[in-house]
């Protein structure tokens, strides 16, 4: 897994709640046996129109948000079921990052797992940092894993308004992150463990 | 203080507990299939390592096979090679695969169930959201990614951190017409689709425990709409009646030694949950979703509500519906009577017994799905499939299809759909297809009639 410890980018505003992962990436491209591609399809069906042309209204889609490594979304992000071709569509297609208010649990878990970074800020930030980005496509934001902060650069700032939040994260998924370490390799190190446990455990 | 179901089970499985961190739960059944896994076994592979247990493990192919003509080669060519490769990894590492056509073989959350492999008290996981299904036993059951299915692979463990505990208890009497279905969905429509983030899940109150183990798996398999990893139910003489005798279930002293134990894990009358919710069985009706998602839902003869935010606008285009309509009378062309909320035996013989002796609607395409070989084959054995056709329905073949559309089975683009799947997402059931999710008893009353009934004026079956 790729390490992730600090990141300076633009963001891509997608304030649509309960986006869900048969949004993210539609059941029809789940067909693939190994994990690339997918970033290709990413929100699918609302980047393109039903002529199968970009919709140029999509947020993704329009050129001031190229190249934007953060997607800042509505509540309750990654909803439904528990593909994680959803996350390796958001990877594939080039976010490193996803802002919310709310994330659903697996998700969750399997953004973690790919590198990819959730995080949960409060609505009323989410509300500051769409803003923020709406004004101003341009604007950097700063995510700092080691210190759990967000940060838009400057925005604000003249009106006395805080411009940064913190954020939570557990604490051994940090270490991961910031490592690039994943579960396997630290549960293959607890093998004796676990098989002890076997031993012990009741089989009917 | 007393402990709940959901920790008696879990602190049974926990292996190790990292200093600040998460706990290694070990789990008992993996189930996998087609789709989530392929990826993790070329984890494994480029790791050089095994699968760890094997004989833990189960396979199906169910989520992207064809509900027809499952006898001939697959016309899709990825589709074709996604089943290759699951038969080729199962070979490849030893795993019991009941495959296409094979007489066990079906949706993973049906399949298990009927072969006994389910068993209260233990822990279960598959790559796939609605393993919550299982819970209807008394089981700690949650979906899972792909990452996750290569780290049971190589373990037969997890690192997790424990969730908190949610009670949602229904007391009271159900209404003749209401089902297990709506039951869900009623709650799903009370407390939104996050409300149980973060949570497990249990289901408490005589609602419950007077319910089918079929109808507990229907409730307990739509826990993930409402956002909880999963869903429980007390074990009792319901879950050990169902459990007896089948392939999988322990035999003999074995299983009074099970049951002995099964019946230590009711939660303690003095435990305490993180969260509680209460509701009056004589509160619930039919219900049908108007929106995209599984909380947008209203009662069958309720009206949309008038107003709501940006996304229950968005809804509603997505839907072409406007705020304050009814959706009785809306004409509808597709009905699905399966995937594994509502594909068991006892959805059909609901189904049935509505349709015996009436006749489909001309305009109405009706997918009936069973949810595995064994469910089709106690269709035929009943003489379900001959009442079926004689309404003028066709029965396919087991597997997901019309609930997430990766095959053929896929609702044009602007149609309707009465649906007694789980998700009413965009899209979910074809590009542009409008999800209405319902129980089989109102999906059988639409295919009749041809648009949605007032099932409660009619006659109880």
């Amino acid at each position: 897994m790729e390490k992730f410890t600090k990141l300076i980018s633009t963001a891509v505003p997608l304030p649509i709640e309960n986006i869900d992962t048969d949004q993210i990436i539609p059941a029809r491209f789940l067909k693939a046996t190994d994990k690339k591609g997918f970033g290709d399809n990413v929100f699918r069906d609302w980047r393109f129109k039903k002529d199968g042309t970009l919709d140029a209204d999509f947020p993704i889609n329009k050129p001031q948000y190229a190249g934007a490594k953060i997607l800042v979304a509505g509540d309750n992000f990654g909803c439904g079921s528990s593909r994680e071709h959803a996350a390796w569509a958001i990877v594939g297609y080039g976010f490193k990052v996803v802002i919310s208010s709310f994330f659903a649990d697996i998700f969750k878990g399997n953004a973690l797992n790919n590198g990819l970074l959730p995080i949960q800020v409060t609505p009323e930030y989410l509300k500051e940092l769409l803003a923020g980005i709406e004004a101003n496509p341009e604007l950097p934001i700063t995510i700092d894993l080691e210190n759990q902060l967000v940060e838009m650069a400057g925005v604000h700032a003249e009106q006395g308004r805080s411009t940064k939040a913190e954020f939570e994260i557990d604490p051994y998924k940090k270490v991961c992150m910031i490592n690039g370490y994943d579960d396997i390799d630290f549960l293959l190190s607890k093998k004796a463990e676990i098989e002890a446990f076997e031993k012990e455990r009741m089989v009917f | 203080m007393g402990k709940t179901l959901f920790d008696k089970v879990w602190d049974a499985h926990v292996v190790d507990t990292v200093d600040n961190g998460p706990q290694i739960l070990y789990i008992d059944k993996h189930l996998i299939h087609e789709v989530t896994s392929p990826q993790a076994f070329n984890e494994l592979e480029e790791r050089g390592i095994t699968v760890a247990r094997p004989d833990q493990i189960v396979a199906t192919a169910d989520h992207n096979t064809p509900t027809e003509n499952q006898h001939l080669p697959i016309k899709d060519e990825m589709s074709r090679k996604q089943l290759q490769q699951l038969t080729e990894n199962c070979k490849k590492h030893n795993i019991t695969l009941y495959g296409l056509g094979h007489k066990y073989n079906g949706i993973v959350h049906v399949m298990a169930p009927e072969l006994g492999i389910t068993q209260p008290g233990m822990t279960m996981v598959c790559g796939d959201s609605h393993t919550s299904t299982h819970g209807a036993f008394g089981t700690i059951a949650f979906g899972i990614g792909t990452s996750q299915v290569g780290q049971v692979f190589a373990s037969q463990s997890l690192l997790l951190n424990k969730p908190k505990s949610l009670r949602v208890s229904v007391n009271g009497t159900l209404a003749p017409h209401v089902s297990p279905k709506d039951v869900i969905l009623y709650i799903i429509s009370k407390l939104g689709t996050n409300a149980g983030t973060g949570y497990f899940c249990e289901y408490a109150g005589n609602v419950f425990e007077e319910m089918s183990m079929e109808g507990r798996m229907t409730v307990c398999n739509m826990s993930i709409e409402m956002g909880a990893r999963g869903g429980m139910i007390a074990p009792d003489q319901t879950t050990f009646d169902y459990v007896e005798g089948r392939k999988f279930a322990p035999q003999g002293d074995a299983f009074a030694k099970a049951v002995s134990y099964w019946n230590t894990l009711p939660t303690d009358q003095d435990a305490t949950f993180d969260e509680e919710y209460q509701f009056d069985a004589e509160d619930i009706a039919p219900m049908l979703t108007y929106g995209t998602n599984p909380g947008m839902g209203i009662k069958i003869n309720g009206a949309i509500p008038e107003k709501g935010d940006m996304t229950f606008e968005k809804a509603l285009e997505y839907m072409n519906f406007k705020g304050g309509d009814q959706l009785l009378d809306t004409p509808i062309n597709y009905v699905f009577l399966g995937s594994c909320t509502n594909s068991r035996i006892e959805d059909f013989r609901i189904a049935a017994a509505y349709v015996r002796g009436k006749h489909k609607a001309a305009n109405v395409n009706a997918w009936l799905v069973p949810g595995s070989q064994q469910v089709a084959k106690q269709l035929e054995e009943e003489g379900l499939k001959e009442v079926f056709e004689e309404a003028g329905f066709a029965l396919r073949q087991p597997g997901c299809s019309a609930c997430l559309a990766m095959n053929d089975d896929k609702i044009p683009a602007g149609e309707y759909c009465v649906s007694t799947s789980n998700r009413n997402f965009e899209g979910r059931q074809g590009q542009g297809a409008r999800t209405i999710l319902a129980s089989p008893l109102v999906a059988a009353a639409t295919a009749i009639a041809g648009k949605i009934v007032d099932v409660t004026k009619e006659a109880v079956a």
